[in-house]
């Protein structure tokens, strides 16, 4: 017997959760806004929650049918900052980035410090007084400084933690963040959480230090030792024009295009047999899908599948332009479409999608 | 022997898709081992024998898996974007030919085609499979593809892709159909993904918790012209390790295989390994630890689509091994 099945949908509630998750903070494993806001969500359809060593929320719910396939879902709840390393007077400071960023996009960018969110700026020489030479050249960290004012700066110390200030906006299809990556992923995962696929043991992870090295995925699936895996994370979207109007071989995926399955990246093969359930669960339900391109980058995945005696995974990611930058921008439909995809390859699982012929 | 070799290596089975060559592999050693199992990323473990007389637990691991291509664009004129499954040479890509897992096969071609004597960055480079445009190309963003090239058994020495490592495979084998009476418990590896960061070995260790951890797989040489200066040569033995850059062996396995080779008669070579390593750097750092060692296969023009090996090394491997697992093995201090 299996137990009827309600179908999720991202509408004004995940769209609310989506903007007061973005717009908290949280880098590293110092993830305690993120982490209060997904417990209070997630609490009441769990059968079981807890918060790892390493600040993982693992929680897990059960299947309505006996043998059922152990199914780990993960989403990182932390997103790419920064780390003050020096004081120097008046309010400045140095700065060092956590994950990813490309300095390129600082200057000027407004930014929140600290668990008090204390406002400052990234500053850098103004265009009055550049040479044409500096003009030419992008700054690197060293020349930059967090300025929080003389004011801030008894509030703000080394080892403080800061991340980038924008406020979350929903501009009709689009959705514009500071921490879509990986917030939009959490969103879907608490989603799938309160829609749970009766004939799934769902164990979710929403784990910690993906943007420094895959770390809280590493220990939450040796913890879960799932049957399998499937990732929900977000990826670049680099689909706009070349700049010399040749084609865009690069483009990784594209708005629009809906979500992005991982054939392969930096960190992980995906499981074919997993792959070949997502493209005809796509296919036979008329859900758009694309291949994000093969290359560099990764996610949870990465770490996931080599946990224990090995545990077959998957990525599906949501695109966004301008990763790792204070604005991603994402698109409703591919969001919807993932989770649609996901949400159908579950209740549609194989019982025996894992055996060998 | 050579007839295992040369179908191991004219099987197709890049990183993630070692399928056909576990199936070669599985008809192979039936009746010779005890238990086998596939494991979640694919690793073929075959047991022989059961701990008896002070035997350990030793896992073996030669990996299936070859470098390739995959696909990640296709233009409007059906030329195919690709990008490297392992590690791949730009400087063998052109006129290389290729096949992908559905059959289709292609060659590689470069933009700026007047280029005559430099190496093109793999970005610039594209497989033509014929296709006229996008909608005509049998390849999609995502399939996988190896280098393709006839086998060629040139007397002493055989030439092929995909040696690395299949000849560590054919050797797995060939030992196992000569090992009699063992008083250890051996667990036979044929591993996966070792070619983009030695993965299947990371979780076959773990199931199989070893005492002792030994890897086959290719090395390279120092033997032809104006080439880097390395102690190995084709046709003076398999080589015992003693480092590359992914693991220290542990000196008490060195001795035990210098020690075994001496007593056989059989010739060996040591090596130290600049850049490189094998599947003994997963299984070492498994669990609480595990004491590793490699025997390599010397072999030329690496990761190239025609790599070079001395087929008497290969038998001397497959005795070293064989003369290795089928007594007692006391690791001593110094």
């Amino acid at each position: 017997m299996t137990a009827k099945t309600l179908s999720p949908v991202i509408d004004k509630e995940q769209i609310a959760l989506l903007e007061q998750l973005s717009n908290a903070c949280g880098i590293l494993s110092d993830v305690g806004e993120v982490r209060k806001i997904v417990l209070e969500k997630i609490q009441p359809y769990c059968d079981s929650v807890k918060v790892d060593a390493l600040g993982n929320i693992l929680a897990t719910r059960k299947a309505q049918q006996p043998g059922a396939l152990r199914v780990m879902l993960a989403a990182h709840m932390d997103e790419v900052g920064f780390m003050v390393v020096e004081s120097e007077e008046g309010g400045l400071f140095k700065l060092v980035t956590v994950g990813g960023i490309d300095v390129r996009y600082l200057p000027g960018k407004p930014v929140l410090v600290g668990k008090d969110h204390v406002p400052g700026v990234i500053g850098a020489k103004p265009i009055h007084l550049m040479k044409s030479d500096e003009m030419q050249t992008a700054m690197d960290l060293d020349g930059l400084r967090l300025d929080v004012g003389p004011d801030g700066g008894d509030k703000v110390k080394p080892g403080d933690h800061v991340y980038f200030a924008t406020r979350f906006q929903q501009v009709g299809s689009s959705l514009v963040g500071k921490a879509l990556d990986d917030r939009i992923g959490v969103v879907t995962l608490a989603t799938l959480l309160q829609y749970a696929p009766a004939n799934i043991e769902l164990l979710a992870a929403f784990t910690t230090q993906e943007e420094i090295g895959l770390r809280g995925a590493r220990v939450a699936a040796y913890g879960f030792d799932p049957d399998l895996a499937i990732v929900l994370d977000s990826t670049p979207a680099h689909d706009y024009p070349s700049y010399d109007g040749s084609e865009n071989r690069y483009f990784n995926t594209r708005l629009d295009a809906g979500p992005a399955i991982y054939v392969a990246d930096t960190g992980t093969i995906s499981d074919p047999r997993l792959l070949q359930h997502l493209f005809r669960v796509a296919v036979e339900n008329g859900i758009p899908y694309q291949i994000r391109q093969p290359g560099p980058g990764g996610t949870d995945a990465g770490s996931i599948h080599k946990q224990r005696s090995g545990i077959p995974s998957v990525s599906i990611s949501v695109p966004g332009r301008y990763a790792h930058s204070p604005v991603m921008v994402s698109r409703l439909s591919d969001w919807r479409n993932s989770l649609t995809l996901v949400h159908t390859a579950l209740t549609t699982l194989p019982q025996d999608i894992l055996q060998r012929a | 022997m050579k007839e295992l070799i040369r179908s191991l290596v004219e099987t197709t089975g890049p990183s993630g898709y070692e399928t056909q060559v576990r199936e070669l592999v599985q008809n192979s050693i039936a009746g010779l081992v005890d238990e086998v199992k596939v494991d979640a990323l694919g690793n073929l473990i075959a047991r022989k024998g059961k701990l008896k007389d002070g035997g350990k637990r030793v896992m073996l691991s030669a990996h299936m898996d070859e470098i390739g291509l995959i696909a990640t664009f296709v233009d409007d004129n059906g030329f195919i974007r690709f990008t490297a499954n392992g590690g791949v040479f730009p400087v063998y890509l052109l006129g290389s030919r290729v096949r992908f897992l559905n059959g289709v096969e292609g060659v590689i071609g470069t933009e700026n085609n007047n280029l005559r004597d430099q190496s093109p960055a793999m970005d610039k480079c594209f497989i033509d499979v014929g296709a006229k445009d996008r909608q005509g190309c049998p390849v999609s963003v995502g399939d996988m593809a190896v280098f393709i090239r006839p086998y060629l058994d040139l007397g002493d020495r055989l030439v092929s892709k995909a040696l690395d490592d299949r000849v560590g495979v054919a050797i797995l084998v060939e030992a196992l159909k000569q090992l009699q009476d063992t008083p250890n418990e051996l667990y036979f590896v044929f591993s996966t993904q070792e070619e983009v960061g030695t993965r299947g070995a990371i979780t076959a260790a773990y199931a199989v918790d070893p005492e002792l951890g030994i890897a086959l797989d290719v090395t390279k040489t120092g033997d032809t012209p104006k080439c880097d200066k390395m102690e190995v040569a084709l046709g003076k033995g398999p080589t015992v390790k003693v480092r590359d850059s992914g693991m220290l062996s542990d000196p008490r396995v060195v001795r035990w295989m210098r020690k075994t080779a001496e007593k056989a008669g059989i010739p060996y070579q040591l090596e130290v390994l600049e850049a490189g390593s094998t599947d003994a750097r997963s299984i070492q750092v498994t669990r609480s630890g595990v004491p590793v060692g490699v025997i390599s296969i010397p072999c030329r023009y690496v990761h190239s689509p025609s790599e070079m090996v001395d087929y008497q090394d290969v038998v001397n491997s497959v005795k070293l091994l064989a003369a290795l697992l089928s007594e007692r093995i006391v690791l001593e201090q110094q």
